[in-house]
């Protein structure tokens, strides 16, 4: 379970004021909302990589601003994560990329990294793409690696930052069905960043706007569907017309 | 005079920004480099990352230091011909070459080399990693990113241009011995027997001693301004812009001192 309590952080500006957010184990969480509403850097709080100024971010059980360096990553050990960019391993093959977290988690029986490696890399459909190196992959590819890596260590918590960016709308919608098939078979708590609104509301169970770094509505996707906010209901149905 | 005044300012003002600006960037080096040490004991280093940088920082600069230490070799005896013929003294030829290899242009130039090739290619590949989240991904997967890819970096580039120095200095002074007999008819032996006569342990301790300094300097500097990259990809540009700038510019400080206390 995740549990956010009155998070609030700063750069420059606030980029994240009083958000408060409760996801439950099990659940495939959406996070939507207009372009620099505080979406990845909330994100970020989740998987430790940013220290809140204000508030709490607990994960798996933890608090993670109370935690020293050994404990958070103890905690980062069980979480995947899935960023805008890929950020995969430039250097390293597909198949090193998709080991890294098994290897640096302690897994040393090779047969046993191979065989997780090529059901990942079956679950994503490229099977065979093991000894290409991630400058040589198209975009949709390279996310298909990102999500086999996010997904290789089967973690209670996985983060997906705009799993879908840059991609075509049939590629789009299959990593979308991947994601929620993935989270269904290891019934991972996942939350999902996404600006194709569309797409990521036919696989969330609970659904989250952001709106210039206040959390403004946090339920179901039906509720989400049906809300008469304004806000919402214009981003949601992608209307012209409103507020936003 | 308002004008002046405005110019005044905005000079003041552009100067402050550069002034704070180094300040930043060599509080950003020192705090690297302190972070560093303390990863350093006990040492947490990772071995694959790190004989991977070796080979491919040091074994990979091999070509380009060596011709360069030949040519280098081979100009300076093409500066001296002109006094050693005059005042035939082919016998000083070997300490001549000896002792500015050794103690300066070896050390100096291969450091130079080093700093475009290398220093510049690590700033480049930690700023695109920054840039890209690589960097995030590793902590996401509990992995120190210092420890895991900064400190091998940092100890290849210091071991490699040390071992590059010895390279480079024995090619240099090769391609003066064989510069001297070709365009001066001055004998290898003769050459090798004024340099070995004349040139200390010392001289040669000096070269390497800058090297080590030049090593540590090049890659502190490269990896901080890699690892504090903004502004996407044209930020990389202008990291790599000031990393190649920041060595250069402290290659020639740092010699300066070193110069002056190991005098």
């Amino acid at each position: 379970m995740i549990e956010v309590s009155r998070l609030s952080k700063r750069f420059a500006t606030p980029v994240l004021r009083d958000v408060s957010l409760r996801v439950p184990t099990g659940c495939l969480y959406g996070l939507v909302g207009p372009g620099a509403s505080g979406k990845s850097v909330l994100l970020k709080c989740l998987a430790g990589l940013l220290r809140p100024e204000q508030g709490s971010v607990s994960v798996c059980g933890a608090t993670l601003g109370d935690l020293d360096e050994v404990s958070l990553q103890a905690v980062r050990n069980r979480i995947g994560m899935l960023f805008q960019n890929n950020a995969l391993f430039d250097h390293l093959t597909v198949r090193e990329n998709i080991a890294f977290p098994l290897r640096r988690r302690g897994v040393s029986d090779e047969s046993e990294i191979a065989a997780r490696v090529a059901d990942r890399l079956a679950a994503v459909s490229l099977a065979g793409f093991e000894d290409r190196m991630p400058g040589g992959l198209s975009g949709g590819q390279k996310k298909r690696v990102g999500v086999a890596r996010a997904t290789v260590t089967r973690a209670e918590v996985v983060l997906y930052d705009e799993p879908a960016a840059g991609l075509d709308p049939v590629t789009s919608q299959k990593i979308f069905d991947l994601l929620r098939a993935e989270q269904r078979e290891s019934g991972a708590t996942v939350v999902m960043v996404s600006s194709d609104i569309e797409r990521l509301l036919t696989v969330t169970d609970r659904v989250g706007m952001m709106l210039d770094g206040e959390l403004i509505f946090d339920g179901t996707t039906d509720e989400a569907l049906t809300s008469t906010h304004p806000v919402v209901k214009q981003f949601v149905h992608g209307e012209v017309d409103g507020p936003l | 005079m308002g004008s002046m005044t405005s110019t005044d300012d905005s000079l003041a003002a552009r100067t402050g920004r550069a002034l704070l600006d180094a300040a930043t960037d060599a509080g950003g080096v020192s705090i690297l480099a302190a972070r560093l040490l303390q990863r350093m004991v006990p040492p947490r280093v990772d071995g694959p990352e790190l004989w991977r940088n070796l080979h491919r920082m040091g074994v990979r600069s091999l070509p380009i230091v060596g011709v360069t230490a030949l040519f280098t070799g081979g100009i300076m005896v093409i500066q001296a011909g002109v006094l050693i013929r005059r005042f035939g003294a082919e016998g000083l030829l070997g300490w001549g070459a000896g002792f500015a290899t050794l103690r300066e242009v070896g050390p100096i130039l291969i450091a130079l080399m080093f700093s475009g090739r290398v220093g510049a290619n690590n700033t480049a590949e930690l700023a695109t990693m920054v840039v890209t989240e690589q960097l995030d991904a590793l902590e996401t997967l509990a992995i120190d990113p210092l420890a895991y890819l900064i400190l091998p970096r940092v100890i290849s580039m210091v071991v490699m241009l040390f071992v590059l120095t010895i390279y480079g200095d024995v090619l240099a002074l090769a391609g003066a011995a064989w510069m001297g007999q070709g365009l001066l008819g001055v004998s290898t032996a003769t050459f090798w027997n004024g340099f070995l006569e004349t040139i200390r342990v010392w001289d040669l301790a000096t070269g390497l001693i800058k090297s080590v300094l030049f090593g540590g300097m090049i890659a502190l500097s490269s990896s901080h301004y890699g690892l504090a990259v903004t502004g996407g990809a044209p930020g990389v540009g202008r990291a790599v812009n000031a990393s190649v700038v920041a060595s250069a510019t402290g290659i020639f400080v740092v010699d300066y001192l070193a110069t002056y206390v190991l005098q």
